[in-house]
């Protein structure tokens, strides 16, 4: 246990380090940087014009449904990866376990390429 | 061990701390951020615990697809925000009677649990020490075999948010113009290119 954890001690100093390195470009520029407050460097600009209208607008619903088919298929290879590291002990049963597995997922795939899913319009 | 000790409370403080953000910002998208901030850390409290396989799939599967989606929906419903907060006095006795409710039934849980004694004989696969297999293989020597039919069921699962998520969410514009790769490959000069003889003046 204390072995693995020492393992992670490097993760823990860059970690620290991009605390310390962050922090420090964000406090700085207080000091240093000069300092001239005006409104309109903080309007926004759009070409010259005024805001049309507010920039919270609606997403298409079609990025959903891209996150989503993204989201099954991540947690699909995420189920891979024991499977491989234990395909020695797990033996036939195990392969063919996950075949069926993946099985089923392809005809979810073959489904939503039938159905046009990942096509944009 | 001082430093994981140390770590242990960072995580955990931090974890509690955004998890009270979560519902306590006013802006939902930094709700959502807060929620990202409290993932990490308890894959951080994964990584102390030794579950270095669980604390990676937690970043992968939450941090990088469920924080999204939370995202998306969040900027997909539009819902004016302040608007939704006006009429919160006039919910609260329900939501506070709710509450309480939830939180009786949490005490008459843990009040009356208790473990079956022959709980130690009951748990067939012992977690193998941690020197001689790693965690992804802990997990791969028993997931495969002995929870087959768990395994095949969370395949079903995902099969059917597949499905649900196409059903519920595809809308096909009818005069869309798509592009069809083998119609455009299968193009010949003969039958892309008509050469027209034009005689001067005459125009076709």
């Amino acid at each position: 246990m204390e072995q693995l954890l020492s393992e992670y001690l490097p993760i823990v100093i860059f970690l620290g380090l991009s605390a310390v390195i962050s922090i420090a470009l964000l406090i700085v520029p207080f000091v240093i940087a000069p300092s001239n407050p005006d409104p309109e460097k903080l309007s926004a600009y759009e070409c010259g014009f005024e805001a049309f209208d507010d920039s919270r607008m609606r997403f298409d619903v079609k990025f959903y449904l891209v996150a989503i088919l993204f989201i099954i298929f991540d947690l699909e290879v995420a189920f891979l990866f024991p499977w491989a590291v234990s395909l020695g002990d797990v033996g036939l049963f195990g392969f063919w376990s996950m075949m069926a597995f993946l099985g089923v997922l392809t005809i979810g795939f073959i489904y939503e390429w039938k159905k046009g899913a990942l096509e944009w319009d | 061990m001082i430093v994981a000790t140390i770590a242990f409370y960072i995580f955990a403080g931090v974890a509690i701390a955004a998890g009270f953000m979560v519902i306590a910002a006013r802006n939902p998208v930094h709700s959502v951020l807060f929620l990202i901030l409290a993932f990490f850390n308890a894959a951080g409290l994964f990584v102390l615990m030794g579950a270095e396989f669980l604390a990676m799939i937690l970043i992968i599967v939450y941090v990088g697809a469920v924080a999204v989606l939370f995202l998306f929906v969040v900027m997909m419903l539009d819902i004016d925000f302040a608007e939704l907060r006006e009429g919160f006095l006039q919910y609260m006795p329900i939501g506070a009677l709710i509450g309480l409710i939830v939180l009786l039934e949490l005490l008459l849980v843990a009040g009356t649990w208790t473990l079956a004694p022959e709980v130690a004989s009951l748990a067939a696969s012992p977690i193998p020490p941690m020197a001689d297999v790693t965690n992804a293989e802990a997990i791969g020597q028993v997931m495969y075999t002995q929870y087959v039919y768990f395994f095949q069921a969370a395949g079903m699962v995902l099969l059917v948010a597949m499905i649900g998520a196409i059903v519920l969410t595809l809308r096909k514009k009818p005069d869309a113009q798509r592009q069809s790769i083998p119609d455009q490959v299968a193009r010949t000069a003969e039958t892309a290119v008509e050469l027209k003889k034009v005689e001067p003046g005459q125009g076709l």
